[in-house]
């Protein structure tokens, strides 16, 4: 029975790609759920916690954690903000703290879309259309921390003429890694390339991941090759429902 | 960057090399896929690991008692354990024997931990010829290069670069084919294995109960080190002990396949002591060199001791594509990879190469091939953590903590943060904006974004403003 769920559409969505979140918003609505944006929601912390800051790490996810507190479920378009809020808060915080007690409160109610999609609200056909051969690019921490792997597949599958082509490497990094990607930029850029040359191996139009953050290094790489495919976020795809040109 | 200039200039280089680039991932592609297929016809697999890494866990809680049940019956068979602290001690023993046995050369086969204290330069100095006998060491030392890879030591080099050295190193002919390679080198060896006077060998497992090591191999070249000179001595690592014999049960099943792929190696050796009255091989002395070289103050860690349970199976370097990409030779220490990566800072502190942790994605690729479930992608995010500490300890990095407090304190002002999002996405649009800081580094290989003109929330407002 759908209801009321609060989205949380991470910094880079909000500030990068508003349209992600706006997709999202349109699926959920449209199978029926009302949504709670809050304002006061920013970012999971994960860029202090990624770079060895846990103290400033600590000071973000509480903010989330008060910010999002109450709400029964948290909806998110990236497997590794939710990762980090499931998974490593538990690092941010020290055992038998308050924080630590409301993290583990909260963790099991933060979703990755694909996931909320499949497993609480049971749906997989959402009534998107979308013409084009695409592939999906497996986000690292969507697949190995919270073992996603199916669940975007079996909604791709049912938008209206789509057709799903797997790359040869679909489980290799993309090389964004956070802060890594400016880090160490050749290394970074190599990795990229390793994948987008998978990627033209499936004579796709269309890179799909559940991760803005990969999305937005395979676009910087695609586009820097000179190559015609484009990113396009899950939700994206799912908030589609006229033939694409 | 905390990283030399040579280093950032060797890893570029390394990128940009097409003929390393498809040498290093058409081997480590081929090692990944044989692991793969193998492990999953093991119906067992992840409870052999779950086994594997709660025998290693309770092995180094108790190290002491294992080690030296391990002495004493390495005693009551007729050999003899050496106690070293660091490489000085290693090498002192091996020195002082050959010496007195009057040895000039010694035969070797594959041994990370002499690798780790630079044992054959130490023994050249001192006159005395060390041979590498696994092929592929045997490669690198007539190139002159450690070892890039920790069981596929020269999986950089194509036929034609192994022709090219055998053909300066032995100055003698040699073909682009393997089988002649692999001819040559066994020829040359086998004088040397009759020469030789000592040899020397690592040791993958250490069995307390019986006080055994045991080595797997391909090649039979460890198995001739260990049995045909002398004197046998394995140079090893305290943390290779396990309890029992029957603990090699569950290892044996991990190892081969973790690293190359195989159900088991071709040889696997439990070697004992020293010759007995009636046998009719084997070596007539037996010596144990039990390495620290730092490994103690691992131990001490309790959140990182787990990097100890490692069994160097390599598969975490063949998962790696930050390894795929830099190559074996790009890490500070022996020891390259993901494993490489999370033990040279515990080895060396963390601030010797600061930059180690941080040359990670964090993908975990090489935590979900780990036979011994070392979880590298968390140990990686807590030495992230102690570097910071510890720079800022120093005072020498003030700027990126200066910039992550900034960040914490912006996201925990929502209006100011939203207010610095619109600012943004207005200084992106100048000319000069993708030229300096961050979006400089990031637009070297790609194409740089821009802020939306307008973000979530400011466009949710407006549609529900419109509802």
């Amino acid at each position: 029975m759908p209801g009321r769920v609060s989205i949380f559409v991470t910094c880079i969505v909000d500030q990068v790609f508003p349209r992600v979140g706006l997709a999202m918003a349109e699926v959920l609505e449209r199978i029926g759920y009302t949504i709670d944006f809050r304002e006061q929601q920013t970012c999971c912390g994960q860029p202090a916690f990624n770079s060895g800051y846990r103290a400033e790490a600590a000071q973000v996810a509480e903010h989330f954690i008060r910010t999002f507190r109450d709400a029964d479920f948290v909806v998110v378009p990236s497997g590794s903000c939710a990762s980090m809020i499931g998974h490593h808060y538990f690092d941010v915080f020290p055992p038998e703290s308050a924080m630590h007690e409301e993290a583990q409160y909260l963790g099991p109610r933060v979703w990755e879309l694909s996931r909320f999609l499949t497993e609480v609200a049971k749906v997989e056909d959402v009534g998107a259309k979308f013409e084009q051969t695409v592939t999906y690019h497996d986000s690292c921490h969507a697949l190995r921390e919270l073992h996603i792997k199916e669940a975007p597949r079996r909604l791709l599958r049912k938008v209206r003429g789509l057709t799903l082509k797997e790359m040869s490497v679909a489980e290799e990094c993309c090389g964004f890694g956070g802060t890594f990607s400016i880090k160490f930029p050749e290394v970074s850029g190599g990795m990229a390339r390793t994948k987008i040359d998978s990627i033209h191996g499936t004579g796709a139009s269309t890179v799909v991941s559940i991760d803005s953050s990969c999305l937005m290094q395979l676009q910087g790489a695609l586009s820097r090759a000179g190559s015609k495919v484009r990113t396009m976020h899950l939700a994206e795809v799912l908030a589609s429902r006229e033939p694409q040109s | 960057m905390m990283m030399t200039r040579e280093r950032l200039v060797q890893i570029q280089n390394a990128v940009a090399d097409t003929k390393l680039q498809n040498a290093v991932y058409s081997a480590t592609a081929r090692l990944k896929e044989k692991r793969q297929e193998v492990v999953e016809e093991l119906p067992e697999y992840q409870e052999l690991r779950t086994h594997a890494a709660a025998l290693k866990k309770h092995a180094l809680e108790n190290l002491d008692h294992y080690l030296e049940q391990f002495e004493a019956n390495v005693i009551a068979h007729g050999g003899k354990v050496v106690w070293a602290r660091d490489g000085d001690e290693a090498a002192g023993f091996i020195l002082d024997i050959a010496r007195q046995r009057g040895v000039k050369m010694v035969v070797k086969s594959k041994s990370m931990v002499t690798e780790e204290i630079h044992l054959n330069q130490r023994l050249e100095e001192h006159g005395i010829e060390a041979v590498e006998t696994d092929l592929g060491e045997y490669i690198q030392q007539l190139a002159k290069e450690p070892p890039f890879h920790i069981i596929a030591p020269a999986c950089h080099k194509t036929r034609q670069d192994i022709a090219e050295i055998f053909r300066k190193g032995l100055n003698t002919e040699c073909g682009d084919e393997p089988e002649q390679q692999a001819g040559l080198a066994r020829r040359v060896l086998r004088e040397k294995f009759l020469e030789a006077g000592i040899g020397i060998s690592g040791a993958n497992f250490l069995v307390a109960d019986s006080g055994a090591l045991l080595i797997v191999e391909n090649e039979g070249n460890a198995r001739l080190c260990t049995t045909a000179p002398k004197i046998h001595i394995a140079v090893t690592g305290i943390e290779k002990i396990i309890p029992r014999a029957q603990d090699l049960a569950v290892f044996l099943k991990l190892l081969a396949r973790s690293a190359t792929g195989q159900l088991l190696t071709v040889y696997t050796s439990l070697l004992g002591g020293p010759r007995r009255p009636g046998d009719v091989d084997g070596p007539e002395e037996f010596y144990v060199v039990l390495m620290d070289n730092g490994r103690s103050r691992l131990l001490a860690d309790k959140e990182k001791r787990e990097s100890l349970n490692c069994i160097r199976c390599g598969a975490c370097l063949n998962a790696c594509p930050v390894y795929r990409k830099i190559g074996g030779h790009n890490y500070p220490w022996t020891y390259s990879g993901p494993i490489g990566a999370i033990i040279t800072p515990q080895y060396k502190g963390v601030l010797q190469d600061p930059w180690l942790p941080f040359a990670s994605s964090l993908c975990g690729a090489c935590a979900e091939v780990c036979p011994v479930k070392i979880d590298i992608p968390k140990i990686l995010l807590d030495l992230r953590r102690d570097v910071v500490a510890e720079r800022t300890q120093a005072s020498s990095n003030r700027l990126e903590k200066w910039a992550f407090q900034g960040y914490s304190w912006l996201m925990r002002h929502p209006r100011l943060y939203a207010l610095a999002g619109r600012l943004g996405a207005i200084g992106a649009k100048l000319p000069f904006a993708t030229r300096i800081g961050p979006a400089a580094k990031w637009g070297q290989v790609r194409e740089v974004p821009m802020p939306a003109s307008e973000s979530f929330r400011a466009q949710w407002r407006k549609r529900k403003a419109a509802k």
